[in-house]
């Protein structure tokens, strides 16, 4: 029994040293980014490169907003972000639909919402662009938000949530004189909070990224959300790399912040083999 | 009045949705089917009768594209490498982690998680820099051990195998969660019985452990190869698919044709080729599925 204990701790011992290393690459970029970040210009084009920061500036975060339009892409961002949360509920709405009516062509319908998640973006995307540029909805920010907006995988996860909902409380609520929309709102919502939590947080993660649809179909500057404007200050400032290490990190710590504030209901729900 | 609201409701319901997937999904389908057969660029959308019906040619000329036939051969390239490198990094890891659920297992979960929630771009501007030859880390921390310099993003195939680098940085994450959700579905009574039977921790790991995680790596391996097949922002952001368009993938390349040069119907070719490789491999992967469940049986 005790040799099995020592060949337990030995074995754990080197799960952790193997874990170690391996996070220790997976952070690296992260910090890598940080630390350069807060560089001088000068220092960060020196040859070798400083590992820590000789003198410390916040120089580059001000130049974000000063010698870009990082003000602009943020409100960009947050309007999209907002609109995504519409999608959503249209999600939640047609999950509900889905779940707890019974009506004509309801399997043949949810399929072919199942179908769309098939369906690669390259082949949407210029099709939608000249769908949108024939209605005058290239350049707008309308535009970016709606190819986006409803996601069958959201509508199907509402779906399978809400079927678990009890027809009981529905039945009493419409005996009651509840509209069917009173019930969405008031019962069927509430209820749904853990799956509501997960959804509203990837919601927001990918409104914040979102790339494609805003490099497509804005033209102006005007309309460029973060990623746009990161992969133009790219381009604009290819030497400047502590500005470039600004602008992400203004890019993802916001994330890891939010990530690490909620991560509890991002990791539930990862379960596939639940699913099938 | 009440038979009529319960009739109408479900369809109010879904309607907002289902008509946002039918415009924004499902009509372009067919829509990029049609331009597929036309001459449709930048003075077609300004003047309709411009465009011209031109029958299978933009195909026949896709096909003698040497850049589009590189793209696919490029594409492959990260199929055959990162669908693999994807699957055993994050199985391994998973498998690592599951060894303990004390808080230090719980931290490595987070730290693995965290790459695959940040920004495409944002991290892809950081990989750009840890690859400078110059003053990126990556050759600063080689020369350390007498290694390198690599010309990371200047080589054509080191290029490749970096973007891939990158990519599988940033897939791990989700990979993981889901083979350590099927994980911990695994039945302890399975282990214990084996233990009693003599099984080593090698023998449990490929009789019991691997088998189990089957339907895991099946959706890992859909999902994956799926990902690889539409591998676009890592090349746009980094490379802008060269050098000499060694890094350039079919996504990418329809991209290019379709906004940068405005070729919609020569665009919309490359994406219905795109479309049909992805139906073809996925429905070859669920074949390939049923009929190992047929074995099992």
């Amino acid at each position: 029994m005790n040799e099995a204990f020592k060949h337990t701790r030995l074995a754990k011992a080197i799960v952790i040293t193997i874990l170690i290393l391996g996070g220790f690459l997976m952070v690296l970029p992260f910090v890598w980014m940080i630390l350069s970040s807060v560089k001088t210009d000068m220092e960060i084009l020196q040859i070798p490169p400083t590992l820590w920061p000789k003198s410390i500036t916040l120089q580059n975060f001000i130049n974000l907003f000063t010698q870009m339009d990082f003000l602009v892409y943020l409100k960009n961002t947050i309007i999209i972000v907002l609109f995504s949360f519409l999608g959503l509920f249209f999600n939640a709405m047609a999950g509900y639909g889905f779940a707890k009516y019974k009506f004509r062509g309801k399997n043949g319908l949810f399929y072919l919402v199942l179908a769309t998640m098939m369906i690669p973006g390259q082949v949407t995307m210029i099709p939608v662009y000249l769908m949108l540029n024939m209605v005058h909805l290239t350049n707008t920010l309308l535009g970016i938000a709606l190819p986006g907006l409803v996601g069958a995988f959201g509508i199907f996860l509402f779906r399978q949530f809400m079927s678990t909902i009890s027809d009981e409380i529905i039945e009493a609520a419409r005996l009651d004189g509840c509209s069917e929309f009173y019930i969405f709102m008031k019962i069927i919502l509430p209820v749904s909070r853990p799956v509501l939590a997960v959804q509203g947080i990837l919601t927001f993660i990918a409104g914040w990224n979102s790339f494609i649809w805003p490099l497509i179909i804005a033209n102006d500057q005007k309309y460029y959300t973060l990623s746009v404007g990161l992969a133009l200050l790219k381009g604009q400032h290819a030497s400047n790399y502590a500005l470039q290490m600004a602008g992400s990190s203004f890019m993802v710590i916001p994330i890891v912040i939010v990530f690490l504030v909620l991560q509890k209901y991002i990791l539930q729900g990862f379960n596939v083999s639940g699913m099938k | 009045m009440k038979i009529f609201l319960n009739k109408s409701s479900p369809y109010f319901f879904i309607a907002p949705a289902l008509i946002l997937l039918l415009l924004f999904s499902l009509i372009p389908i067919f829509v990029s089917l049609i331009i597929s057969f036309t001459d449709i660029n930048i003075t077609g959308l300004a003047d309709w009768s411009q465009i011209h019906f031109i029958g299978l040619e933009n195909y026949i000329s896709i096909f003698q594209d040497p850049n589009f036939l590189q793209s696919i051969g490029n594409t492959l390239f990260y199929v055959l490498f990162g669908v693999p490198l994807v699957i055993i990094c994050s199985m391994g890891i998973a498998l690592l982690i599951n060894f303990g659920d004390s808080w230090i297992f719980r931290l490595f979960r987070l730290i693995f998680y965290a790459p695959s929630i940040t920004n495409v771009v944002a991290v892809a501007v950081v990989w750009n820099y840890l690859y400078n030859p110059q003053f990126g880390l990556l050759n600063f921390l080689l020369h350390f051990v007498h290694l390198g310099p690599i010309p990371w993003l200047q080589d054509p195939t080191v290029a490749k195998i970096a973007l891939i680098i990158l990519a599988l940085w940033r897939a791990i994450g989700v990979n993981m969660l889901i083979f350590l959700a099927a994980l911990q579905g695994i039945p302890k009574a399975y282990y214990e019985a084996a233990m009693i039977d003599g099984a080593n921790s090698w023998q449990r790991l490929t009789k019991i452990t691997i088998p189990m995680l089957r339907f895991a790596t099946f959706f890992v391996t859909v999902t994956t190869l799926i990902g690889w097949l539409q591998f676009f922002e890592e090349p746009f952001v980094m490379t802008g698919g060269g050098p000499l368009n060694s890094t350039n993938s079919i996504a990418l390349f329809i991209y290019q044709n379709g906004f940068q040069f405005s070729k919609f119907g020569y665009a919309a070719a490359g994406s219905m080729i795109l479309f049909v490789i992805i139906i073809v491999v996925t429905l070859i992967q669920f074949r390939g599925q049923q009929k190992n469940a047929d074995n099992q049986m």
